[in-house]
């Protein structure tokens, strides 16, 4: 059964975004306006569009976001157009990290970081309920204490 | 600290892994101490070179009286009446660096316990580091040129993670041998079980002149005969003939020296028409001549590398010891790997199309290094994921069944017949199909993977071919990826997740069913390989394993003879015919996720399957934890409740 990540997580990162554009925004009007520098307003601009359409396409990109508990692995998944979906066992993980911003507190959400022997693997689940982080924590470590291997 | 015995009492004595503290060999502080009398003196040489020359023409020519210099050091030191002073100030800055050197040592300490090496040094920084033995990856033992010939070297234990190796240097030959051996021995888990096979030399009644003068004999003796091979049964070493590794590293060099000398002689020839042309012999001779000048180093720098490399590898050889396949190589300055087994996380076969016409190859292998950033930079680094430079086929036969001794004799042709040789008829591997060709023009009938009980088997490239090996036990994971393109044509790239090495495990335009069959059996092969993987501590089960997972030569005793197949145990029953493993089939149908491996509690997928069309699943997970219901422990195979070792003895 594929988890989805919490709803909260793109209002948060809405949030962040517009936060972002604010500040662009007001740079760029400073400079206009404050020292006459036009030419700031075009890679502002630039910023600022790029930054909305980050914002349309956002709450699909989250919903596309999961993660499956399979019998001996983690699938995790993400992506529309280019599509990733990295399957990890259990045993492999070497530690599970929670992070949280000063924002992402704000709404609630944290991201949990699998880390294995391996640089690529990088399964980073971002959006969880802190409850649901905590849990899915507790339940990752313990699953792979039953099935310990070397490295 | 203070209740130390002599240092000089641990020399020769083999048991140094009694969990007390040691000291390092009390040449130590001279041998690293050493370095720093060379850059002093070559920092005197360099400010009395006038004197120098002054002496050598005076000796020559009495009479030319060359003494042009002035503000040397030496003048004013003689003309102020102040030799003595002098003198005595360059003895106290001997004396001190040697009390300096000396106290480093006095610090620096090392034990060896049931569970863990530790090394603490330092004065005013202190560092005390500890290494855990049963994450041990490997242990190197290198006696570089200077310290062979008084017959040191120094042991590196290697850790897992960054700059998490913990060294030992240095120690007498024979000591390093022996503490080699019980940090193995305490690794394996076998405790004090083949203590008696431990190296019992210890010449410790000798006095220490003889002694030294035994070692400078038998570093001697090391640089002729080979080190390191007195406990191996000779029959099983797989050595490389000196000539096919200097050809082998010369045909590489050649290509290159061909390309830039072909560079160099068409300006060359391009400037000498134009001297004759324009009848300027001064200008075209100094072109030349400018030209020689860059053509000429580049040339030496060239020969140096290639000679750098070739010396390296020179009397290669590899090994099985009851912990572990031992490589050793190197002319004057040797290194002796000993790769634990479980130890290998890939291993590629791979040939350049230099090298086809004389059938050579090369294995490569993906291992934890605990070396710091900088130092996988460096060349040494590259040597350390070689385990044979060049080899026939029969040598890396011999060789993929020492480092791989517990793959089943049944995935044997599908490495050479189907895998490295290309695909014959009948081809079990999964390919790209011929829709998805463009994305490798030249290889993609040969770009597939095979998947087997033991290990995932990647075949790749026509020009330079190579085939991976990636035992299950110890692979780290697998993904997927497809973008747009992908998506029109049904294929889907995978990647095979392994530690940081020079085998990547990448493979692109794989059908789909076959990359979702990927993705569903691998984690399934790969917890049932881990079960039955004992490697983690191989001593504690060599014995009673129903399948011996190592060549177990015991010394003296016999080792099979003859190479790849008989190192092989036997294989465990033939799990399915290579094309279609049954055990992992999936259907091919989409919603192919936690079909057969997953348990019931699963159930189908709400969601459409990912690579379909864009996944909108209704039931959104708010916040709740995952129920414990779904938690997949209770189907957690039977693991052996020993794995969980307690640590501390």
């Amino acid at each position: 059964m594929w988890h989805q990540i919490s709803p909260r997580y793109v209002v948060s990162q809405i949030v962040q975004n517009v936060i972002f554009i604010a500040v662009v925004v007001t740079v760029g009007l400073v400079a206009f306006f404050g020292f006459e520098q036009s030419w700031v307003l075009i890679p502002a601009g630039v910023v600022i569009v790029l930054t909305l359409a980050t914002l349309i396409i956002l709450p699909r990109q989250a919903r596309a976001i999961g993660y499956m508990l399979r019998a001996d692995d983690i699938v995790f998944r993400k992506g529309i157009l280019w599509q990733r979906m990295i399957a990890v066992p259990y045993g492999r993980m070497q530690l599970v990290d929670i992070t949280q911003g000063p924002l992402d507190r704000a709404f609630g959400v944290s991201q949990l970081k699998m880390v294995t022997a391996a640089a690529t693997t990088g399964v980073q689940i971002p959006g969880l309920t802190q409850d649901a982080a905590e849990a899915l924590r507790d339940t990752l470590i313990q699953v792979a204490e039953t099935r310990r291997t070397g490295l | 600290m203070s209740t130390q015995p002599p240092a000089s009492a641990n020399v020769g004595t083999s048991s140094l892994a009694d969990g007390e503290w040691h000291r390092m060999h009390p040449l130590t502080p001279l041998f690293k101490g050493g370095l720093a009398l060379i850059v002093i003196g070559g920092f005197l040489i360099a400010n009395l070179r006038e004197r120098l020359i002054t002496w050598v023409v005076d000796l020559f020519e009495p009479g030319a009286h060359y003494d042009q210099y002035g503000g040397d050091p030496v003048d004013w030191v003689l003309s102020n009446n102040l030799a003595i002073v002098a003198l005595l100030s360059v003895l106290g800055v001997v004396i001190v660096l040697i009390a300096v050197f000396w106290v480093i040592w006095r610090f620096q300490q090392f034990r060896i316990t049931g569970d863990h090496v530790e090394v603490r040094k330092g004065i005013v920084f202190r560092s005390h580091r500890r290494a855990p033995l049963d994450r041990v990856q490997g242990v190197n033992l290198t006696r570089p040129f200077p310290a062979r010939i008084i017959g040191l070297a120094k042991l590196e234990v290697v850790g897992a993670g960054n700059d998490a190796n913990v060294e030992l240097d240095y120690l007498a030959t024979s000591t390093a041998e022996a503490v080699r051996a019980d940090i193995l021995r305490l690794a394996s888990g076998a405790r004090a079980a083949r203590h008696g096979d431990a190296p019992a030399s210890a010449p410790s009644p000798l006095s220490s002149r003889a002694q030294l003068r035994g070692e400078v004999n038998n570093g001697v003796t090391g640089m002729i005969n080979g080190v390191d091979l007195a406990d191996v049964a000779p029959h099983s070493v797989v050595r490389i003939p000196t000539g096919r590794l200097i050809g082998a590293e010369l045909i590489g060099t050649l290509a290159w020296v061909i390309f830039f000398g072909l560079i160099f002689l068409i300006s060359m020839g391009g400037v000498l028409i134009g001297t004759l042309l324009d009848g300027d012999p001064l200008g075209g001779a100094l072109t030349i001549g400018f030209s020689l000048g860059i053509g000429v180093p580049m040339v030496l720098a060239i020969a140096g590398i290639t000679w750098a490399r070739i010396s390296k590898s020179l009397r290669y050889s590899i090994a099985p010891t009851p912990d572990g396949v031992r490589i050793t190589y190197g002319l004057l300055t040797t290194v002796t790997e000993t790769l634990p087994p479980g130890r290998i996380f890939a291993v590629e076969v791979s040939q350049s199309l230099l090298w086809r016409p004389f059938g050579w190859w090369t294995i490569k292998i993906n291992r934890m290094g605990g070396k710091s950033a900088a130092q996988q930079q460096s060349g040494n680094a590259q040597q350390f994921n070689i385990v044979l430079p060049v080899g026939k086929r029969a040598d890396v036969e011999r060789v993929l069944g020492l480092i791989l001794p517990d793959a089943p004799a049944s995935d044997i042709p599908l490495v050479w017949e189907h895998g490295i040789l290309g695909p014959v008829a009948g081809d079990p591997y999964r390919t790209m199909p011929g829709r998805a060709w463009w994305r490798r023009p030249v290889s993609w009938k040969r770009h597939g993977y095979a998947l087997t009980e033991f290990g995932l088997l990647l075949r790749r490239g026509t020009v330079w071919r190579k085939l991976a090996i990636f035992p299950l036990a110890r692979l780290q994971g697998v993904s997927l990826s497809q973008g747009p393109i992908d998506r029109a044509q049904r294929v889907s790239g995978a990647q095979v997740h392994s530690v940081q090495g020079p085998i990547t495990g990448s493979l692109s335009g794989l059908e789909r069913a076959d990359a979702l069959e990927l993705i569903n059996g691998v984690s399934r092969a790969a917890v049932l390989a881990a079960a039955r993987d004992q490697t983690h501590r191989w001593g504690e089960h060599a014995p009673a394993a129903p399948a011996p997972p190592l060549v177990v030569p015991v010394p003296g005793g016999g080792v099979p003879p003859s190479g790849y197949p008989a190192a092989y145990p036997p294989a465990p029953p033939a799990f399915g015919t290579p094309p279609a493993p049954p055990a992992f089939g999936t259907p091919p149908a989409p919603p192919a996720f936690g079909a057969p491996p997953a348990p019931p509690a699963f159930g189908a997928p709400p969601a459409p399957p990912v690579f379909g069309a864009p996944p909108v699943p209704p039931p959104v997970y708010r916040g709740a934890p995952p129920a414990p219901a779904e938690t997949p422990a209770p189907q957690a195979p039977p693991v052996p409740p020993s794995k969980a070792e307690p640590h501390g003895e």
